[in-house]
């Protein structure tokens, strides 16, 4: 199975996954008794954290390799791992930010869990903008493949957050006491239906992204190669 | 159903985004696809003439 038809299945199973998980979230799931149907929300925001945070470690991993190797196609996945990275960050807290309205009456608070995540959307963005910004030199890629591994340091410590500090976000899936906070088991199936979803849309918008920044990568080794063929056609006129 | 304002925008936003990114990425990746074949193109048409021109050229005495 070639990359193509790889990236059409995964197209399709994810479309197919994410209809399953609006049914359950929709039809399916009972809410949390206080919250009401606003909680349902959390079981978009808790994998749309997942994934981000998966892209993020992903970012890291290629700036290891690429400064070890030096090979383009390395920089070509931190890149692709950092945009759809930021693409689930940012819709995490603007989804989290739309459940914290009801439910703490404000749209953010300086939260620990919050402001922790908010430091890692800025270095994230940072990195983007870095890319953005500079030529596409190994200069500008080696800073980035350090920045990208700087930044993922932040990951656990948004992680650890709600045990190590005050505050009002809640630990849902692991509490202080150890257990976790869904009682119902069409909570646990909703949420794992749902993870498998965004891992999928992530590994799907992952593989365009990072396809599309190939094509761009062998039209600059093309460029080059059109350069040299015109130098030589010149010279044999 | 209290709040349903809020579940209903949430979800519409992460939509919304998701679907805008997928057409970025789509259209991008069209443009590239033809600019990667004018450049393919180009190389073959150049690599093509730096083949025949030396045969065109008249043959020398030495």
């Amino acid at each position: 199975m070639n990359n193509s038809a790889i990236r059409n299945w995964l197209g399709y199973t994810t479309l197919a996954l994410m209809v399953a998980a609006l049914f359950m979230v929709f039809d399916y799931v009972p809410p949390e008794a206080e919250q009401g149907i606003a909680q349902l929300i959390f079981y978009f925001h808790v994998p749309l954290a997942w994934v981000a945070f998966a892209s993020f470690g992903l970012v890291a991993i290629a700036g290891v390799f690429y400064l070890w190797l030096g090979d383009q196609l390395w920089d070509d996945l931190g890149y692709a791992a950092a945009e759809t990275g930021m693409l689930f960050c940012t819709l995490m807290i603007v989804a989290g930010s739309i459940w914290a309205k009801p439910i703490w009456g404000t749209w953010w608070t300086w939260d620990s869990r919050l402001t922790t995540t908010f430091i890692l959307w800025l270095m994230y963005g940072g990195y983007l903008m870095l890319r953005a910004s500079a030529d596409d030199t190994p200069q500008a890629a080696r800073f980035a493949a350090v920045l990208g591994i700087v930044a993922v340091l932040d990951v656990p410590i948004v992680i650890a957050s709600v045990r190590l500090w005050r505050t009002i976000h809640p630990a849902v899936l692991v509490t202080k006491q150890g257990g976790h906070g869904l009682e119902d088991p069409r909570m646990i199936a909703t949420l794992l239906v749902c993870l498998a979803a965004f891992t999928l849309l992530w590994a799907w918008l992952l593989m365009l992204r990072f396809a599309q920044l190939r094509t761009r990568s062998r039209m600059g080794v093309l460029a080059v190669r059109i350069a040299f063929a015109s130098a030589a056609v010149s010279d044999i006129k | 159903m209290e709040h349903l304002g809020y579940l209903f925008a949430a979800y519409s936003i992460i939509f919304a985004v998701i679907f805008l990114y997928v057409v970025f990425i789509w259209r991008r990746q069209a443009a590239l696809d033809e600019e990667l074949r004018t450049l393919e193109a180009r190389l073959a048409a150049l690599t093509e003439a730096s083949a025949t021109v030396p045969a065109q050229q008249p043959p020398s005495d030495a």
